[in-house]
């Protein structure tokens, strides 16, 4: 990769890149869609015929394959998503706008408290390498990397809402919903970032300028934190992409436990009942999303570590 | 080497050595569930619904009265399977593609890995919902949807190790004596990669495994009347309330398939470290 581009021409590259990646997952997901067994008003068997006629027509099902496919196309140039084929009278883009704020909200959370803690934890295993406290938190980290998602909500469920009634069993609205579904979301990557952060950490402190820095007679706090630290965060930072993607992923299980009125368990209903405009709607969105959070990384990247070249 | 140097080594191997006994454990009782298994898998006892954990049913039982821990031995061999098998096309896919890359160099690895970074960036579990939604969900598909969202980190680290190997005597030896590139690739550089490609795909099959789980938990991966540990938990999902906390048949199965992903990713890490200590990945 050359060296002497400019930030902004990657961007633009970066930029470009997302387009064709888009249109190849819209145009590859439209048409295995079209292509399953089994249509969108399959359930409702008993639609008079002027009905289903009518339904079809509404969503262009009457048409010609590639005429479906531009007409769909040409909506999500404009950023329409189209209408939803179970939720009748509502679109894909209402649909999304209702419930993606509740998943970013879980997701936002999650992330942040995997950053602080993981990142806390995997520094002070490191300071205290081979204690008893590092082979704990090196353990459980490990056993958080092990539990499903899934498992851990349930099992903080059966704990915390049905043995000792401390916390509603699931919805939305208040501060106490948030509590089991964010430490289960979060629990695997703030495992993760322990980890990585521990080693990196280590390797971090054994280089000279640790050494100076201790030898100026600043205190070990103001070595981790103003010297070590910012070196050491570099591998977070480069997991951030993926761990966007898992707490995306994450955030489904974790919304279907505990009944969170969010974009990932409709995602999981629109692919259940075939609600094609949803689940693509959905996909596109979050392949957006996580490239474009993938695009911040990278230049958050170029700006901590000046040996990175674009 | 002093006190802490063997206590280092002490820590660093227990835990691997632990969770290789333990697959070994688990491997054993899957092959054997047939014949030791206490129930047959279908064998219903409607007078026996929702019993807790007891010396007749030691993990309790279902709704319809089946015994647990019959269904949570028969589960493991579908979610065994899925991760061995899973694992297989991604190092089929991964060690393909990295070797390739690795080897021809220049114009076509540059665009290889680009090809590489760029799926990295992609929501894959979405776009296997999206594939188990349209081709049904056979389990088949469900092998090569999930090898293929895990062949990418393989096919880095071996397009790596190729990088590093080819320019070495033994590759110049055998092309001068003419062997073909194919052949350099199978003969020569492969074997010489096996180390680091045999801890990495001790590492997927517990990735491969959860990712089975995760789907099946949605109802989208393994069907009934097969079921493996992720379907099992889900099942108990739809059964407990607070009012009637069946909480064995969640506990038993992801308690199962947890202490082995652990174990699983205990003994990735300590074959990582014994066979090469200086990796990162």
């Amino acid at each position: 990769m050359a060296g002497g581009q400019s930030l902004a021409a990657y961007i633009l590259r970066r930029l470009g890149w997302l387009v064709v990646v888009l249109l190849i997952i819209a145009t590859a997901s439209f048409f295995l869609m079209r292509f399953a067994p089994g249509g969108p008003f399959d359930k409702e068997r008993n639609l008079p015929e002027a009905i289903e006629k009518n339904l079809r027509a509404k969503y262009h099902l009457d048409k010609p394959l590639w005429k479906q496919y531009f007409i769909y196309m040409g909506g999500l140039f404009q950023g329409d998503l189209g209408p939803s084929f179970k939720y009748r009278n509502r679109t894909v883009n209402e649909i999304i706008a209702e419930s993606f704020p509740v998943s970013a909200m879980l997701g936002l959370y999650a992330l942040s408290l995997a950053i602080i803690v993981g990142v806390a934890t995997g520094t002070l295993a490191a300071l205290k390498k081979h204690t008893a406290f590092d082979f704990a938190a090196m353990s459980v980290a490990m056993l958080g990397i092990s539990l499903p998602n899934f498992f851990l909500g349930l099992i903080l469920l059966l704990i915390f809402c049905f043995k000792l009634p401390l916390l509603p069993a699931g919805g939305w609205g208040g501060p106490d919903h948030l509590v089991l579904p964010v430490l289960s979301l979060a629990a695997p990557f703030t495992a993760y970032i322990a980890r990585l952060t521990r080693v990196s950490m280590l390797e971090v402190l054994s280089q000279p300028y640790i050494r100076t820095a201790r030898a100026k007679g600043l205190t070990e706090f103001r070595v981790v934190t103003r010297h070590a630290l910012k070196n050491a965060i570099t591998p977070v930072v480069s997991y951030l992409g993926p761990a966007a993607a898992a707490v995306l992923t994450g955030s489904v299980v974790v919304e279907k436990i505990f009944a969170i009125p969010g974009l990932g368990s409709h995602f999981v209903n629109a692919a259940l009942n075939r609600d094609y405009t949803l689940v693509m709607g959905t996909v596109l969105l979050y392949s957006l999303l996580l490239v474009l959070f993938n695009l911040m990384v990278d230049i958050i990247y170029f700006f901590t570590d000046p040996r990175v070249r674009l | 080497m002093d006190k802490r140097g063997y206590l280092r080594r002490f820590l660093k191997n227990k835990p691997a050595a632990a969770g290789g006994g333990f697959i070994l454990f688990i491997g054993l009782i899957i092959l054997l569930t047939p014949l030791i298994a206490p129930y047959s898998y279908e064998e219903q006892c409607l007078e026996d619904q929702y019993q807790g954990p007891s010396p007749h049913h030691w993990m309790g039982t279902d709704s319809k009265g089946r015994d647990l821990i019959t269904r949570v031995m028969y589960g493991g061999r579908i979610s065994l399977a899925v991760g061995l098998a899973g694992t297989a096309v991604s190092l089929l896919i991964g060690v393909t593609y990295g070797s390739v890359a690795g080897f021809l160099g220049g114009k076509i690895d540059n665009t290889m890995m680009r090809i590489v970074d760029t799926l990295y960036g992609l929501p894959f579990m979405f776009l296997v919902i999206l594939l188990m939604t349209v081709v049904g969900r056979s389990i088949y598909v469900l092998f090569i949807a999930l090898g293929a969202v895990q062949w990418l980190t393989m096919a880095r680290i071996v397009r790596g190790q190729i990088i590093m190997l080819k320019e070495r005597e033994f590759v110049e030896a055998a092309r001068a004596l003419g062997a073909s590139k194919p052949r350099i690739i199978i003969h020569h550089l492969i074997p010489n990669i096996l180390g680091p490609v045999v801890v990495y795909a001790t590492l997927t099959v517990p990735a491969v495994m959860l990712e089975e789980a995760f789907l099946s938990f949605l109802g989208l991966g393994v069907q009934p009347p097969a079921s493996s540990w992720g379907s099992l938990a889900a099942d108990g999902m739809t059964v407990i309330s607070p009012v009637k906390t069946y909480w064995w048949l969640v506990v038993f199965p992801g308690a199962t398939l947890a202490t082995t992903l652990f174990s699983l990713n205990f003994l990735g890490d300590g074959l990582r470290d014994a066979l090469e200590p200086h990796s990162n990945y």
